[in-house]
């Protein structure tokens, strides 16, 4: 499908034209806005008063140490962890408690720190999914092969071909996910995502366990999503290096507080943050 | 109050159903100690009840001094808890808990199918010489053997609890018990724990068993107390020990309520599912049980 | 349009699997019946259909959807006595009470699948117990469901479709397979459609399914409800062909435990492990007392011989969980796997 790519490249072009659809970059209303967090497991403040805010077409990194609350961050924004305080807002609706079940509706889509993909399914079928919460024929019209449902699925199946072509795993689209080498069930995790179209992509360490190769082509693969559609991505990274490289802005927290926030150069030259964070490499 | 018949009689039920709530704890308890170190829900525990119960009748059937036959059935029942542990567990070690408990599953058919072929399928009568005779307390009537039956499982809890507290055997379990993988990793055996934990399951199905069976008569219904057992461990959560005695007292009193109070208007009958309906209520509120762990996916 | 001899034909791509099932069709509906005694049909076919159509329905719930049931056997007593009921005090023609059964059966599915919305694994699998025992006691309790026989047993109603008389056992034989195929089809469909997907979603990582915006609760109680409206079929099937009377009494754990037998002998989560498993399960017994009728000449009671087969199933079930999970179907599979190389190199 080499089409796709051109595609994708006419889409950073012109906004609004492509497969994916655009942030509302035009608004100046943030894509997330985090208010107050607070999120502790018995005695484990895990988040202790995040405020937080991304702005579309941004690329938005967290760092900080393993324990730090990055995940238990991204899961109060997808709705899995419920905050004991604060607000979270998205698209201009601010929710106290996200709903998990609506969050692809509400345009966020996400991938796992540990891969949670669907084992018994194939690639195709794993990236499809992620298309299910706009699907609109239903089970009988889908079994009874009606007109309406076998053009709805024929529309998913070139949807992800388009995604895993720009993401170079069109050539495993038939293959059981679990059969498929780590880094590329990292790609179908992020295809998953992408193929929703979100407005808001939240990034779990896409590049934990990845060879160097690996990770350039997924550093690449984000930038160029970010670049040709506006959205705005969060990103959690450990390798420095690629986060400064790929972000606008980054957030760093530390036992669950956040101790700075701002773009590369400030964060390198924080002292907070050289001490807490990047002080074993510093030194 | 006290003296308004109605009352008496309703407190009676009450005192009745606790008591054979803690027959039905009895039960679970094995089922808790499995599952706490092996994450398997045991389905075998019933017939394990039965298996025991039917060994130590058939011996003492055959003049074995009741002392004498309890040794015996101990050590086979530790003996039979180490195969199981050996044999069906281990080989499924790195399997899903829904694999697991579907092995015991079969396993409860071949220990069933095995205890009948082995003693016969008649009923015996199990005599452990203690009275049925009931005695009054204030007013009410209580079973002698229920009583009796209810002190040995309180025994059984406090051995079990001690065990745990002090021995070395009983730490490392906990220890297993809270985390699986921090235990492997400070080198405790996991293996020994577990043929040790599935030991002790074996000795409190005997105990069940000889309890149970003097109630029941020991015949191949007697496996089917794993029924009873199910919705207290459920309601109790299947991780704790304390969540199965308290569920069980909770089962036995409203059950029998319910069978006197609620039962006329239905037909009767209603043991057979109350128990379950009365657990899948506490679930809907608490998914975990009442003392069960909450389950919390890290993502 | 003329094809000369030395123009090179393309050669028609036959799609063998589909070659293989029709063949197998054809000779279930035009050979058996012909060829079968009554014998095999009653005591083998039949009760392999239903338990097939049972192990298909769970296998739907259990194989892909990951909700493991232990109340199967409610199901298929729903869709007996609802269907009989049906009959009985509407009047209604057997195909209308077959699809009005299914229809109970669902509707009592979603009753009793509701908890899964809360409740995961073995809580869940408990839970189904619940079902198990509560429409047992139900039917056994309230006698109006058997229409108020003294015994509870009643004898099922003439299987008449229109004016074909099906009563006979190639007629009973026919009444099942057409159900068990037109059945066996829709699940064919179901598994291969997007909502198929959506769940073995759910089965394999819930929260994650959530997430991305699977419609969770709706899938899982569809699944309840077809699940259970096939089980409930399987159920007339049983009650109305098989056994010809329609009683509470064998719709019990026992045979609750059995369609879940199986499915894991046959294989979760395929269409063809129901049927598999099924025919083990129906046929194994049968081997076995011939087995120790030759080899014993009688020696062996029937009871004894009914805790070998249970011991012996127990130990199918361990063995096959920790040698070959994916059951029957698996080895079938590298059976075929292996004929079509030697095949293609032969
Ligand atoms: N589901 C949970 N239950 C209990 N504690 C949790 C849970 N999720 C996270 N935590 C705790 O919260 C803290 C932050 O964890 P996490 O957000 O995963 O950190 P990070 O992603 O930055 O490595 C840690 O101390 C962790 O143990
Ligand atoms: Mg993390």
């Amino acid at each position: 499908m080499s089409t796709t790519v051109v595609r994708l490249a006419a889409a950073g072009d012109a906004p609004g034209s492509g497969v994916f659809s655009v942030a509302a970059a035009t608004t100046s209303a943030p894509a997330l806005a985090l208010d107050g967090i607070c999120l502790s497991f018995g005695g484990i403040r895990a988040l202790r008063d995040i405020s937080f805010d991304v702005a579309p077409g941004e690329i938005r990194a967290i760092i900080g140490p393993n324990g730090a609350g990055k995940s238990s961050l991204v899961n109060v924004i997808s709705g899995l962890y419920r905050a004991d305080a604060g607000t979270v807002q998205i698209a201009g609706q601010a929710f106290a408690r996200m709903p998990a079940s609506r969050l692809a509706k509400i345009g966020v889509a996400r991938t796992f720190q540990n891969l949670a993909l669907f084992p018994g399914l194939t690639a195709a079928q794993n990236i499809a999914s992620g298309l299910a919460f706009r699907r609109r024929s239903g089970l009988l019209a889908q079994v009874l092969g009606l007109s309406a449902a076998r053009s709805e699925s024929a529309r998913e199946d070139e949807e992800v071909r388009e995604i895993a072509a720009f993401l170079g795993i069109g050539g495993v689209l038939d293959r059981l996910v679990s059969t498929l080498p780590y880094g590329v069930q990292k790609q179908v995790d992020l295809a998953r995502a992408l193929v929703a179209e979100p407005n808001l992509l939240m990034l779990d360490e896409p590049m934990a366990g990845l060879t160097v190769t690996e990770k350039a082509e997924m550093a690449a693969h984000i930038r160029a999503v970010r670049d040709r559609t506006g959205l705005a991505i969060i990103l959690i990274e450990h390798d420095i290096g690629v986060v400064m490289e790929l972000s606008d802005r980054i957030a760093v927290l530390d036992h669950g507080v956040k101790i700075a926030d701002g773009t590369p150069v400030e964060i390198r030259r924080d002292p907070e943050v050289i001490r807490a964070y990047l002080g074993a490499e510093a030194a | 109050m006290m003296d308004s018949p109605e009352l008496l009689f309703a407190v009676e039920v009450a005192v009745g159903g606790l008591l054979s709530g803690v027959m039905y704890a009895l039960v679970a308890i094995g089922f808790v100690l499995i599952y706490k170190t092996s994450g398997v829900l045991n389905f075998a525990q019933g017939a394990m009840v039965l298996f025991a119960a039917l060994t130590f009748v058939s011996l003492v059937e055959r003049q074995v001094p009741f002392w004498a036959a309890i040794a015996v059935t101990l050590v086979i029942m530790a003996g039979l808890g180490f195969a199981i542990e050996r044999t069906v567990l281990r080989p499924l070690s790195n399997r899903s808990p829904m694999t697991l408990f579907m092995a015991t599953l079969g396993l409860s058919y071949v220990i069933e199918g095995a205890a009948q072929l082995i003693w016969g399928t008649q009923v015996h009568r199990l005599d452990l010489g203690v009275s049925n005779a009931p005695f009054e307390v204030g007013g009410i009537f209580i079973s002698t053997f229920d009583l009796v039956a209810a002190a040995i499982a309180a025994a059984m809890v406090s051995v079990l609890t001690l065990f745990f507290r002090y021995t070395r055997t009983g730490l490392s379990f906990r220890a297993v018990a809270d985390d699986t993988f921090a235990a492997i990793a400070v080198g405790l055996r996991l293996g020994r724990i577990q043929g040790t934990v599935w030991t002790a399951a074996g000795v409190v199905a005997l105990v069940a068993g000889l309890l149970w069976g003097a109630r029941l008569g020991v015949q191949f219904s007697l496996s089917l107390v794993v029924l009873k057992a199910l919705p207290v461990l459920v309601l109790g959560g299947f991780d704790s020990i304390v969540g199965a005695i308290v569920a069980g007292l909770v089962i036995g009193a409203t059950e029998k309520l319910a069978e006197v109070y609620l039962g006329p208007f239905v037909g009767g009958g209603i043991e057979s599912w109350f128990a379950y309906a009365v657990a899948l209520v506490v679930l809907l509120v608490r998914p975990s049980g009442l003392f069960g762990k909450k389950l919390v996916e890290r993502y | 349009m003329s094809l000369s001899a030395d123009v090179p034909v393309a050669p028609p791509r036959v799609n063998l699997r589909a070659l293989g099932l029709l063949a197998l069709l054809a000779v279930a509906v035009l050979v058996v019946p012909v060829i079968a005694s009554p014998y095999v049909i009653e005591a083998i076919l039949l009760p392999f259909l239903a338990l097939s159509l049972a192990g298909l329905g769970l296998n739907l719930l259990t194989g892909y959807g990951g909700q493991v049931s232990l109340g199967s056997a409610a199901f298929m007593a729903v869709g007996a006595f609802a269907a009989y009921n049906f009959q009985l005090r509407l009047g209604v023609s057997l195909p209308l009470a077959i699809v009005l059964a299914a229809a109970t059966a669902a509707a009592i599915g979603v009753v009793f699948g509701l908890p899964s919305l809360r409740l995961r694994g073995f809580y869940l699998a408990v839970s189904t117990l619940a079902a198990q025992f509560f429409v047992q006691w139900a039917l056994t309790k309230f006698s109006w469901f058997s229409n108020d026989s003294a015994s509870g047993v009643v004898a099922a109603p003439r299987l008449t479709v229109a004016s074909l008389d099906l009563d006979a056992p190639q007629g009973r034989y026919l009444f099942a397979l057409t159900l068990v195929v037109g059945i066996t089809f829709l699940v064919h469909r179901i598994v291969g459609s997007r909502a198929g997907v959506n769940l073995i979603a759910v089965r394999d990582d819930e929260t994650a399914a959530k997430v991305i915006g699977v419609p969770v609760l709706r899938t899982k109680l569809v699944a309840f409800a077809i699940s259970s409206a096939i089980i409930g079929v399987a159920g007339v099937i049983w009650a109305y062909a098989y056994l010809r009377t329609v009683e509470p009494a064998g719709f019990n754990l026992d045979r609750s435990f059995q369609v879940l037998f199986i499915i894991i002998i046959g294989g979760l989560a395929t269409i063809r492990g129901a049927f598999l498993g099924a025919a083990l399960i129906v046929v194994f017994p049968l081997l076995l007392a011939r087995t120790s009728s030759f080899a014993f000449e009688g020696l062996v009671d029937a009871g004894v011989l009914k805790l070998v087969e249970r011991v012996v199933l127990g130990l199918v079930i361990i063995l096959f969980l920790i040698a070959e999970p994916n059951g029957l179907s698996a080895i079938l599979g590298r059976a075929t796997a292996r004929l079509r190389a030697v095949l293609r190199r032969g």
